[in-house]
């Protein structure tokens, strides 16, 4: 039998059905879950999907925290359920505390959509175990609410932990569909982290989107989304 | 029926672009000598029944955990008289 990873929907996400085939690609079984629906269908990981769930209404994140699904994946994730937050999926994790710190919106006020270049800085948890650490990726990412803000003790205490997964490099593709006089760092996230982990490394979040970019067929026409599913399949094959 | 209103703002160590670009335009519309401009939110609560200690501490429960993430934001909470 293998490895079942469930995919919330919430009123307003998008990319639920490009998560789900990213994991059929994988070579797991996707389930969907529903927003209302207390019960996970006995899955063995979890992924909140990119989108705008809830109009982004009150604060990103913010009111898909109190869903009845959330309920269940807060208590699970707390007792070692994995969980990967994609873009909105991050910005929840962080509403719901599962992550420290908080998703602002862009400093430069854009939407921005565009093939974005990362540093893969832990390659130790649930969800990045097939990447080397150090390894460059390039994946979409499309977001307004992508700055990653916390208080300095908190960013030295994840840097010091290895909990920051991902941090935005400069790369060739950074002006292609960009905002103009927009670096490296696409959101004014502090310290140019993209992504970070709970303590354990079974919890992960990041703004750019994995699930965007599984086959070379389409997408921006590379694979280096696909290490996240596989690696949580291997974790959950071998445990 | 009461009104209690809660204010919430962005942490004063924390960047607010929006505000900035209020500011920004204010010379163009002929305001001057505004130096800094913030934008928060506010929330007018339509109470059902007496606004008593206890409502208050609900209120403020509310406020903490839903209507302002206290990472990012600090919030006030007051009654607004009736008129």
């Amino acid at each position: 039998m293998t490895s079942r990873i469930g995919v919330v929907t919430f009123p307003g996400s998008l990319d639920d059905r490009d998560t789900q085939r990213a994991i059929r690609l994988a070579g797991a079984e996707p389930v969907a879950l529903w927003h209302k629906d207390k019960d996970l269908k006995q899955v063995d990981a979890v992924v909140l999907p990119g989108g705008f769930s809830y109009g982004d209404y009150l604060r990103a994140g913010a009111i898909s925290r109190f869903s009845p699904v959330m309920e269940t994946i807060i208590a699970e994730a707390k007792s070692g359920l994995p969980v990967l937050g994609i873009c909105n999926g991050f910005q929840v994790l962080t509403e719901a505390h599962l992550l420290p710190g908080a998703m602002l919106g862009n400093n430069h006020l854009h939407f921005i959509c565009r093939d974005q270049k990362l540093r893969v800085e832990n390659s130790a948890t649930a969800w990045t175990a097939d990447f080397a650490a150090g390894q460059e990726i390039h994946i979409p990412l499309k977001n307004m609410d992508g700055r990653y803000v916390a208080d300095a003790r908190t960013l030295d205490m994840l840097e010091a932990e290895g909990r920051v997964v991902f941090r935005y490099v400069a790369g060739a593709d950074e002006e292609a569909g960009a905002v103009p006089g927009v670096g490296h760092n696409p959101n004014g996230s502090l310290r140019d982290i993209a992504g970070i982990t709970n303590e354990t490394g079974s919890v992960v979040g990041l703004m750019p989107h994995p699930e965007h970019a599984v086959e070379s067929l389409v997408g921006n026409g590379r694979t280096d989304g696909l290490p996240f599913f596989t690696s949580i399949l291997k974790r959950l094959v071998s445990a | 029926m009461a009104r209690v209103v809660v204010d919430v703002m962005l942490k004063p160590e924390i960047l607010d672009p929006q505000g900035q670009a209020v500011q920004r335009a204010l010379p163009r519309l002929g305001f001057e000598g505004i130096s800094d401009v913030r934008q928060g939110k506010r929330f007018e609560l339509e109470v059902d029944g007496p606004v008593d200690d206890a409502a208050l501490a609900r209120i403020h429960e509310l406020a903490e955990t839903f209507l302002a993430n206290t990472v990012i934001e600090n919030f006030t909470v007051k009654v607004e008289e009736e008129k």
